[in-house]
């Protein structure tokens, strides 16, 4: 990227990053009975509500491939609409700040508030917030920040990262959630959802009106006007942005579009993949402070565009491919994998499949180089992306890249002994299983072994401990029947031996 | 027809039963079965861990053997009883270089999973099968998402003298193999087995079938050890049956 202020960045960071601990988060997630009821029901209910709204658009994948095409356009070009963005932006009176890292981004909020001495900030839900640490910098720096965004009020209460993209306190259930407030506001609370959430809006309602800051993401920047979508349900996005003096978005550049016209696919694609909404309750396009003859607006607004290691990614075509996602969630509500664990066991604000990609992708490989790893590889998660990402071959590839390194950036794939250990006994294990595969006589022999272990061990199950990877096997399951002869080596599989007895030509 | 089997490491050596019910049910539709003892694994347990030094040489055996197969030794198509393996090749064009990755690209086009070739190729729902008992269909993940497998093995099914096809809400979620996935994180791959099986169990089938030994593993490990009555039966197993349906079946 070659856009003014920004230079050409190397990995980026991710707040609070502790995906090589995804060993020991994984049995803890596993063992939260609560947790895996509350994902399983959630998640169930958000799938559904997808599919059934897919299900009324006629040109599906013609919407797709639209998206896809607006957002590898926009890609493909995206200096050049960078600085469109830029251009028209600052032309409609938005402060346009560039920002080649985490570090950055949060010193230009720190000084935005330090100069309008701001005390307390009301946040709009937004990832990029979470991927930088913009709320613990604030409070550094003395600053109250307050999310309105329900889910997101409530793990700020619960002092706990969001562990869903859209949805970030899926994990909880609504008994819990009344418990926590109770606590917190230190008196009892309604048992009811309605009950609850007029209790959180009474709550808020208050900050919107004290704070001198608002903070919010934003979904979508259009080139050609300098403006940018928010799209929300609640309506506390829209207080974010209209009712403080100061509005600060931040926004990953990749969330360009080239024409405002680019919107409506998006749109229409975004709600129905994220909450199987037609369309969301409000959508608000920013397009400048408020001017000399409106009552409302802020006076003051700033758009951060956040590379933080973004641009490497459009080196290479695959991995450019992650740089299309709007962060619908629907990946991680179709996760299998997910669904066990939910988003805190992968130890990034970015959970799930598209978590699994981004996060190794962003903060190099050294820092998450077991994520790319929680996949069977399904393909649901590419089979539901309204933009086409091939997050099971990006996976694959990043997989690749954490075995064998990637000496072109020198990204050294593993940093914990625990984690180099194990893949060193997996790189063991495949060279013997090369091995056993380069002839027939070698396979037939190591297949005979095999279905010997696993007689003995059916027999003998506490021997599995000592088995090599049928230690992980037995956790839970049967070892397969032996049936005491191959295939190759019966009557039937003799018979087709024909390339040995009469070779044709 | 001449085919050429691969038969898939994990059958040849675990599911002998199924490997030899995939070649009755192929000559019972009049194609001439070839099979080269050469042939070993796919190279796909390496590959999918993202170790490619030791996946290609394993891979590029397994292509060689099958394009001599298609191109010298007169055989008009390559089927294998897993769409995951067959869904390999289609990874080795781009695993492989070269002559091999050409090759590849050629035993790719030519390999068919079992029930895409009846169905597809050969036009073939009814195979003179009978098996009594309820089923329901588990969809394995890549000859789903990778082939487009959905409706040919119901097809099958459908047509078997006996059998009760009955539709699993979760037949295209994932049991939770996933080759090295299901020992390096086993508790989430039993939990994966799991949510397929509760619902399992509250269908009331017989049997749990698909096209994949690798996934009807799993299943059966996790069934066994849940205790359950439900078994796991191969595609192919079911489609070379020839068992005396009593009672009034269809």
């Amino acid at each position: 990227m070659t856009a003014p202020g920004s230079e050409s960045s190397g990995a980026g960071s991710i707040h609070h990053l502790h995906a090589n601990q995804f060993d020991d988060l994984v049995p803890r997630a596993l063992a939260n009975v609560e947790l895996r009821g509350a994902l399983a029901k959630a998640t169930n209910t958000i799938r559904n509500r997808r599919a059934i709204a897919l299900e009324g658009i006629d040109d599906l994948q013609e919407l797709r491939s639209r998206a896809k095409a607006i957002k590898t356009e926009a890609l493909a070009h995206l200096d050049e609409h960078l600085e469109t963005f830029e251009r028209h932006a600052t032309a409609n009176g938005i402060k346009v700040h560039w920002a080649a890292d985490a570090e950055t981004a949060r010193s230009i909020v720190l000084d935005i508030a330090r100069m309008n001495k701001v005390e307390l900030a009301v946040k709009a839900k937004s990832m990029v917030s979470e991927e930088i640490g913009l709320n613990d910098a604030l409070i550094d720096a003395g600053v109250v920040p307050v999310e309105t965004d329900l889910g997101e009020w409530i793990v700020q209460l619960a002092e706990e990262p969001p562990s869903h993209i859209l949805a970030p306190a899926i994990h909880k259930r609504r008994r819990e959630i009344r418990d926590l407030l109770a606590r917190v506001l230190d008196r009892p609370m309604p048992d009811d959802a309605a009950g609850l959430t007029e209790v959180a809006r009474n709550e808020l309602r208050e900050r919107f009106a004290q704070a001198d800051l608002g903070i919010s993401g934003a979904n979508f920047l259009v080139a050609e006007t300098g403006s940018f979508l928010l799209i929300e349900n609640e309506g506390n996005i829209r207080l974010t942005t209209s009712l403080p003096r100061i509005h600060v978005a931040v926004a990953g550049i990749e969330k360009i579009v080239a024409r405002l016209e680019d919107l409506g696919p998006l749109v229409r694609i975004i709600t129905r993949s994220a909450t199987g909404q037609p369309i969301s309750c409000y959508q608000t396009l920013v397009t400048g402070p408020k001017t000399s003859l409106e009552d409302d607006g802020p006076e003051e607004i700033h758009l951060i565009l956040l590379d933080n290691g973004r641009s490497k990614l459009l080196e290479d075509d695959l991995t450019a491919e992650t740089l299309r996602c709007i962060r619908c969630s629907a990946c991680l509500n179709v996760c299998p994998v997910y669904r066990q664990i939910g988003g805190h066991a992968y130890g990034s604000v970015y959970p799930g499949p598209i978590g699994a990609i981004f996060t190794p992708l962003i903060a190099g490989m050294h820092a998450a180089s077991q994520l790319p790893g929680a996949s069977s590889l399904c393909g649901a998660c590419r089979e539901v992306c309204p933009v086409d990402i091939d997050i099971p071959g990006v996976l694959l590839h990043l997989r690749h890249r954490a075995a064998e390194g990637d000496r072109s950036t020198g990204d050294r794939p593993m940093s914990d002994p625990r984690t180099m250990e194990k893949n060193r006994a997996m790189r063991r294990g495949f060279r013997l299983w090369r091995w056993a595969m380069g002839s027939s006589r070698r396979f037939q022999m190591f297949g005979a072994i095999g279905r010997l272990l696993a007689t003995v061990v059916s027999r003998v199950p506490s021997l599995a401990r000592h088995a090599g990877p049928l230690a992980g096997w037995t956790d839970g399951r049967a070892v397969p029947r032996s049936p005491g002869r191959s295939f190759r080596s019966g009557a039937v599989a003799r018979r087709l031996r024909l390339e040995e007895q009469n070779p044709r030509r | 027809m001449r085919i050429a089997l691969f038969v898939t490491c994990l059958m040849d050596q675990f599911r002998p039963d199924a490997a030899e019910a995939t070649v009755s049910v192929l000559e019972h539709c009049g194609c001439e079965v070839v099979f080269d003892p050469r042939q070993t694994c796919c190279g796909q347990p390496a590959f999918n861990a993202g170790l490619h030094q030791e996946a290609i040489p394993v891979c590029r055996g397994a292509v060689r053997l099958l394009d001599e197969q298609i191109t010298r030794g007169g055989c008009d198509a390559i089927v294998t009883p897993s769409g995951s393996c067959a869904a390999m090749f289609r990874h080795a064009i781009g695993l492989l270089d070269g002559e091999d990755a050409a090759a590849a690209k050629r035993v790719s086009e030519a390999t068919y999973e079992l029930s895409e070739f009846l169905v597809r190729r050969l036009q073939r729902i009814d195979v003179g099968a009978s098996w009594p008992g309820r089923v329901a269909w588990h969809d394995a993940c890549h000859g789903l998402r990778e082939l487009g497998i959905k409706r040919e093995p119901r097809q099958l099914l459908e047509a078997v003298d006996g059998l009760e096809l009955v539709e699993s809400a979760t037949c295209e979620r994932c049991c939770g193999f996933g080759g090295t996935f299901s020992v390096n994180l086993p508790g989430v791959s039993v939990g994966m087995a799991d949510d397929k099986i509760d619902e399992l169990e509250t269908l009331g089938v017989d049997a749990i079938v698909s096209g994949d030994a690798s996934c009807l593993m799993q299943l059966e490990g996790r069934l066994e050890a849940r205790g359950s009555r439900i078994r796991g039966v191969h595609l192919a197993e079911i489609l070379a049956a020839r068992e005396s349906v009593t009672g009034n079946g269809s």
